[in-house]
């Protein structure tokens, strides 16, 4: 039972990390990221080649491939997405093509020497080896180091947006974009830097959470899944909402699992989200422009 | 290219203007404006089997059913204003459906086939309509993640012979008559869609698409007329779905693959979103240019994405559009 609840804990805490950057750039730009999950399988391939094929230090390779991930956010705001503002269906078209352009691009095999990651051989090292008993139950220290950087960023995010001046004027595009042009935020500017700042969040999700599996390219549908069914129960653009979704969602599946066996994990995934949606159609907590998004 | 002070100038072609009404009928050469295009789409469709050596014989089916899934989504996203990104959920209602009447009742596919489009298309309806209420990217995603969802239940229950499917169900008696089902289909549903789309129903929902408060303030059911158009569109991807299940006979899990819902949207986005006959060209086009490029694996994936990207970048109107504007249309270039 104890196990139950810490693991439920930490992996609330896990759909948490994968789903805030999707909500950030959702919640200012109105931009449904569906490369989101391609970007943190990116993430974690960049890591793992910079580590093993470059003989990078490990903490070094991760800013240089969460460099890299802002890049990439940035550029497919830049090249793809801004062409198309305010076209929700080709917003989501283009950006799930870039999605399995890249997701489908790293399993290639056979071009320049590229050998494609296929396979179970793609690990990330753990921060700290070893494992700490709670209550009896043993967590290894990766798993706490989740939730630890959980913590941080939801304490971050929230300094972020309350108190620097990016995340403020990121708050007002979202809440009216129009009354913020008028005082001089540009909108593009802020749209690409949230998918900076969104990219940069999945691809740090992917080196905090990578090192407890292998990194698999099909890993990118699934984060991509988990992200969106997150912040659809919590309110699509509401913070608030997507931590207290993620802890819907993660202890539900725990104790699912716990009850009936691994598989009915994401049968009650999408349980939960028709069950929300039926209930409250806007999400748990969102409540920004509800009128508009319903009918 | 046009120089700093010159522009383009588009203009109907007399034939195109004097053609609109119902004096089209008193010449022959105003009729032939009229028919050729669609006689050219009918006839070849109809000619093509005829043509083809065995093996593309099998990729035009398979075009076929790639064809339908990307009318019903074009009419869903550009006739009701419901993106749904969930094509596979169809396919695999329907070729489930198909395949368990004929296993475990001994049907023929002429009977499994219409029945299962029906009880497979009940089926998704009832399975999409708490999200109806939803639109935009929020419908979109959660049909995005239906099929993953059936997939999971078929696996956590084990049920219908789980991971390996039903090998052995019946198959359609000859090639013949797998391919002229199809292209029949596609041609039936092409016509009647269009039609549809102009009746009293498909009018309110073009006007749900536009201004759903409006026709809620009308005293119209948004509900109901999208339940409907939910229905119509899952019967033809569900009778696409059953008759996929016949042609190979089979049965899986792969029924519900990305594929069924990727490709389509391609297809859509390629031949023109909005036009219906667009989707059809462009799933003529991309599932033989797959097709050819199968011995390329997952480039294959790489480079339709690729090139859907282009096309919804640089070419948003798609295909089918830039046709209709050459031949209703001349340009020249004119100074400024």
């Amino acid at each position: 039972m104890e196990s139950v609840l810490i693991y439920g804990a930490i992996n609330s805490v896990t759909f948490a990390l994968t789903a805030i950057g999707f909500s950030l750039v959702y919640g200012v730009s109105r931009i449904p990221n569906f490369a989101h999950g391609a970007i943190y399988v990116l993430v974690g391939f960049l890591t793992w080649s910079l580590v093993n094929d470059l003989n990078l230090n490990y903490g070094l390779s991760i800013v240089i491939s969460l460099t890299i991930a802002s890049v990439v956010g940035l550029a497919i705001y830049q090249f793809v997405l801004i062409r198309l503002r305010g076209m929700p269906t080709s917003e989501i078209i283009a950006s799930f093509a870039v999605s399995l352009i890249i997701l489908e691009g790293l399993r290639l095999q056979g071009i320049g020497g590229f050998k494609g990651f296929i396979g179970p051989n793609y690990m990330l090292r753990p921060f700290f080896d070893g494992k700490i008993a709670i209550f009896n139950v043993f967590v290894d220290y990766q798993r706490l180091i989740v939730v630890g950087a959980g913590v941080v960023l939801a304490v971050g995010m929230w300094f972020f947006t309350h108190r620097t001046k990016i995340g403020l004027s990121l708050r007002a595009i979202a809440q009216d974009e129009q009354a913020a042009m008028m005082l001089g935020i540009n909108s593009d500017r802020a749209a690409m830097i949230s998918m900076a700042i969104g990219s940069a969040l999945a691809g740090l999700a992917a080196v905090i959470i990578l090192p407890l599996g292998n990194v698999t390219a099909e890993a990118g549908y699934h984060v991509l899944v988990y992200a969106l069914a997150v912040c659809i129960i919590g309110g699509l653009g509401s913070w608030a909402g997507t931590f207290l979704a993620a802890f819907l969602v993660g202890f539900a599946m725990k104790v699912s699992t716990y009850m009936f066996g691994a598989l009915w994990e994401s049968v009650v995934l999408v349980g939960t989200i028709i069950l929300v949606l039926l209930i409250k159609p806007s999400g748990l907590l969102g409540k920004q422009k509800e009128l508009e998004e319903r009918v | 290219m046009p120089s700093q002070d010159q522009r383009k100038k588009r203009l109907d072609r007399s034939i195109n203007v004097r053609s609109t009404g119902l004096y089209a009928l008193s010449s022959w050469r105003e009729m032939t404006y009229l028919l050729a295009p669609r006689l050219l789409l009918i006839v070849g469709l109809l000619v093509l089997p005829l043509v083809l050596d065995h093996y593309w014989q099998r990729v035009l089916c398979t075009a076929g059913v790639f064809a339908i899934l990307a009318l019903s989504f074009d009419f869903l996203a550009e006739y009701v204003g419901l993106v749904c990104l969930g094509g596979a959920l169809f396919i695999g209602f329907g070729g489930y459906a198909a395949g368990l009447l004929n296993e475990y009742l001994g049907l023929p596919p002429v009977v499994t086939i219409p029945l299962a489009a029906v009880i497979g298309a009940c089926l998704s309806t009832l399975v999409i309509m708490p999200c109806l209420r939803l639109r935009g990217i929020y419908f979109a995603i959660i049909t995005f993640m239906l099929p993953l969802f059936a997939r999971n239940v078929i696996i956590a229950l084990s049920l219908f012979g789980s991971t390996e499917g039903i090998t052995g169900l019946d198959t359609l008696p000859n090639i013949w008559v797998e391919q002229y089902v199809i292209v029949i289909a596609v041609l039936v549903i092409l016509f009647a869609l269009r039609r549809f789309a102009s009746e009293d129903v498909g009018l309110i929902m073009m006007a749900v698409k536009d201004n759903d408060r409006a026709v809620l303030a009308s005293g119209i059911s948004i509900f109901r007329y999208r339940v409907l158009a939910v229905f119509i569109a899952a019967l033809m991807g569900c009778f696409a779905g059953a008759y996929l299940t016949h042609l190979y006979g089979w049965l899986g899990l792969s029924l519900f693959a990305m594929d069924f819902s990727i490709l389509p949207i391609a297809a859509t986005v390629m031949g023109g979103m909005g036009t219906l006959v667009g989707p059809v060209i462009g799933a003529l086009i991309l599932s033989p240019l797959s097709e050819a490029l199968r011995g390329l694996g997952q480039l294959r994936v790489v480079l339709y994405c690729l090139l859907l990207l282009l096309f919804i970048l640089y070419k948003p109107e798609g295909l089918m559009n830039f046709l209709e504007r050459k031949y209703h249309q001349f340009e020249r270039l004119e100074k400024v």
